[in-house]
């Protein structure tokens, strides 16, 4: 009951965190069921449709309800912390964000159970997603789904903005702030920027599929290419949405486990500022192959390949951090060194990829699916991982093993190399993605087994994960304040894991790497900016979680009003169930809005306990 | 309450920014505003990409009766104004003026919101429907979408007002009153948008 009310931002840092792992996982499944099915040619593992199925659910599940969540539940865990705040600016808001991700991402995955997932491929494009291609619920499942899930992410980057914003401690400025937060900041900024559109192009195709709107059906005068720009205008920042925070842990742990300052840290603070404008500038290289006609293509082309410097500046400053660095390799950093050349690989197939006559070749080609998993896999998942074992024990107060964590890393890199560096291959060689089986006798077949294999030992790689973390959730909550001993920012100087209220006096940041500084010069812990006093703290709350599913409620009748029967008159069930669901939203709006919601305090003799507790 | 201000029962200078949860809010909502306006900027140009695309259903020139779409935007530009001076009586700490600008507000957008749905009936019955064309789905999502904007703006100030009634104006209730002062000013802005690019387009080219 405390996890379904809380506002607590760690505390919905470990739902994210659990909610998101769940989704990876059945991702994970999904990606295996593929790989089995192209194992050997011709096979027929898996039917086409449920290929189809498979693909899409993949895709749109890794991003939204593995990736993403992951990510915020890195930033919701972190970013408070680092910048010496108590909370994030909203805390209801922060849970709101939570439960209308999760029912989002439940009603995406009933439809597994309901007769037919989403079957149109995670861009869903117009008009293969429309109703004459696909009659059944599935694309329903994704317009709503997405839509719920996204109202999360959306307003849980406004939270992110206005806390770093308004609520950092006193001498934290920006250009004193960790690289994680920066990088939360840029990617609340693309968040803000980007999900709107998604919003716009999720409704137009619902209205087109519930009430036989005509946005992308030709033949009612849409356009389906519209649908497409709509898409990555959304689409392409998402991808910078990804990986800028996943730059951001690498960027501490590297610093961290280097015991150095991060090489050139404002050229980093404006490059992750230009990788995000110019991530708006690129979207339709997506769409090369369209026949938008060679200006804009030559244009496009140009754009993107720009993004490749402010990512080369931030390359050469992790190595430069590492140059004469007394490098530890943790599990945490294993996987950050390993992310640097796994990450360059998927930039340099990205260049490839930007120039738009070879594009023409490389279209729909493995070589695709090789260079977007060498980013989200090879540079989000590594940076993910870096990441949990990283703050781990700051967010539980136990420190993963090492040794399992280190397994963790050799079995998911080597894996993740052999499903995907050979792929490119596979992609010169022409075979195309997006569909269920190949014939033989066409060169595909060694390298699809040893893609597969690759897959299964990524699959392993996790399952360490997995046991790693039941094992450390058996030892004792013991871990010191600053389990590294070489901890830099802020987070590092209260205890594992922290009181509710973060930090009983608010710090005096002093300089970059401000518990470094403090350290460097001889003292034990930050200098406090405020005598102690009681603290203010926000009421814990239901009713995110009753406007999170009644979103799910609504969205399921909507869908359904077509087919299920007639209540009373003419007017449908289906109908009468998303009004209900409606209504429970509105109601929870209306409640928050008149009941008066002062919190409580936590009193001073309770936070010098505390206090005398950890010391 | 202790966090009202430092002289118990006065109001400090700008109650809307006296405390944090005021500032996180007044920023928070410039954000989402932020926000709001590529939702709005996607639906123009989906609009401006699909409105040639009438089949066989009416087109801009025939629907529009600019009259009463001036109309519509006098009503609405004027509660833009009775807006301002709900803020500025926030401001100068006259609650009862406050309630009857924000009254007058509502009752401007709710006269604005019935000529718009006597227009929508007006362009159903000349068989302008919403499944008509590529044209009717996007000049009804576009404009309903501000429509119900609208809508929601009416139905939160109405609470806004209950509020302020039974606790009167502290720095709890200020950010509300000017926040919603923001929105509603947003919504006027996106209709002048839509008044150019939808009607005097439609009527001009």
């Amino acid at each position: 009951m405390d996890w379904l009310t809380t506002v607590d931002h760690k505390k919905i840092g470990i739902l994210y965190m659990i909610a998101g792992g769940f989704f990876f996982l059945v991702g994970g499944l999904e990606a295996i069921l593929i790989r089995i099915q192209l194992w050997k040619p011709l096979n027929n593992f898996v039917s086409a449709d449920t290929y189809n199925e498979l693909l899409t659910m993949h895709g749109t599940t890794m991003i939204f309800l593995a990736a993403m969540p992951l990510l915020f539940a890195l930033m919701n865990a972190v970013i408070p912390l680092q910048i010496g705040a108590r909370d994030v600016a909203f805390p209801f808001v922060n849970s709101l964000g939570f439960w209308t991700f999760l029912f989002g991402g439940i009603l995406l995955n009933v439809s597994w159970f309901t007769g037919g997932a989403p079957d149109a491929g995670w861009t869903s494009y117009a008009p293969l997603a429309g109703t004459t291609y696909s009659g059944d619920h599935g694309v329903d499942y994704y317009v709503l789904g997405l839509q719920i899930a996204g109202i999360g992410t959306l307003i849980g980057g406004i939270n992110f903005l206005v806390t770093i914003i308004n609520m950092r401690a006193p001498g934290m400025t920006f250009m004193r702030m960790p690289m994680f937060t920066w990088a939360a900041f840029i990617t609340s900024a693309l968040i803000l920027f980007a999900f709107p559109a998604l919003a716009v192009g999720l409704a137009a195709l619902m209205f087109d599929r519930l009430f036989d709107a005509n946005f992308f059906d030709p033949s009612g005068g849409g356009n389906a290419v519209l649908w497409e720009h709509i898409f990555w205008i959304f689409g392409h920042p998402e991808v910078y949405i990804l990986i800028l925070p996943a730059f951001g842990v690498i960027s501490e742990v590297i610093s961290t486990f280097s015991r150095k300052r991060l090489f050139g840290y404002s050229s980093m603070v404006f490059a992750t500022i230009l990788i995000g404008f110019l991530g708006f500038m690129v979207w339709a290289h997506h769409m090369f192959t369209v026949g938008l006609g060679p200006v804009a293509n030559a244009l496009f082309s140009i754009a993107t390949m720009l993004i490749a410097i402010p990512t080369g500046i931030k390359i050469f400053n992790w190595l430069f951090t590492m140059w004469g660095g007394s490098i530890k390799f943790t599990a945490a950093n294993l996987f950050a060194v390993g992310f640097i050349p796994t990450f360059v690989m998927g930039g340099v197939t990205g260049v490839m990829l930007a120039a738009a006559p070879a594009d023409f070749q490389y279209h729909d080609s493995y070589f695709v699916v090789a260079h977007f998993h060498y980013v989200i896999v090879g540079g989000l998942v590594l940076g993910i991982f870096s990441g949990l074992h990283y703050w781990w024990p700051k967010m539980f107060g136990r420190i993963l093993n090492e040794t399992l964590g280190k397994l963790t890393f050799w079995t998911f890199f080597i894996g993740f190399h052999m499903t995907f560096f050979i792929q490119h291959f596979l992609g010169l060689l022409g075979m195309p993605r997006r569909i269920w089986t190949y014939l033989d006798g066409l060169g595909f077949n060694e390298m699809n087994m040893i893609s597969t294999v690759g897959a299964f030992l990524m699959g392993f790689g996790t399952i360490f994960f997995l046991l790693n973390v039941v094992i450390t959730a058996f030892k004792p909550q013991n871990a010191p304040a600053d389990p590294w001993e070489d901890g830099r920012t802020l987070e590092w100087s209260i205890p594992s894991p922290p009181p509710e209220y973060n930090f009983a006096q608010t710090p005096l940041v002093r300089g970059y790497d401000a518990y470094w500084k403090e350290k460097m010069d001889g003292h034990t812990g930050m200098t406090p900016a405020e005598p102690i006093g009681p603290i203010h703290m926000p009421s814990p709350s239901i009713l995110p979680f009753f406007m999170g599913a009644g979103l799910f409620v609504a969205g399921l009748g909507f869908m359904y009003a077509k087919d299920w029967g007639n209540l009373f008159g003419s007017f449908k069930t289906g109908y009468a169930l998303g009004i209900v669901g409606l209504l429970i939203v509105f109601g929870s709006m209306f409640l928050r809005s008149v009941i008066d919601d002062h919190g409580f305090h936590i009193e001073e003799d309770e936070i010098l306990k505390d206090m005398e507790g950890k010391a | 309450m202790s966090a009202n201000s430092h002289v118990e029962g006065q109001l400090p200078h700008e109650p809307e920014k006296a405390t944090l949860e005021g500032r996180n809010k007044v920023l928070g909502f410039w954000l989402f505003l932020g926000g709001e306006t590529v939702l709005f900027g996607t639906l123009f140009s989906a609009f401006l990409a699909l409105r040639h695309q009438v089949l066989d259903g009416p087109t801009e020139n025939e629907l529009f009766q600019l009259p009463l779409v001036a109309l519509a935007t006098a009503l609405l530009l004027t509660s833009s104004l009775t807006s301002v001076f709900a803020v500025h009586a926030l401001h100068t700490n006259r609650v009862k003026a406050l309630i009857n600008w924000l009254i007058v507000t509502v009752i401007l957008g709710a006269a604005f919101l019935g000529l718009e749905i006597y227009e929508f009936a007006h362009y159903l019955h000349e068989g302008h429907g919403f499944t008509t064309s590529a044209f009717s789905s996007s000049f009804y999502t576009l404009v309903g979408f501000h429509g119900a904007h609208v809508a929601f703006g009416i139905a939160w100030i109405t609470l806004i007002i209950i509020q302020l009634s039974r606790k009167g104006l502290t720095v709890v209730t200020a950010p509300k009153v000017y926040v919603a002062g923001m929105y509603w000013h947003f919504i006027d802005v996106v209709w002048v948008f839509i008044f150019t690019v939808v009607y005097l387009m439609g009527k001009v080219v």
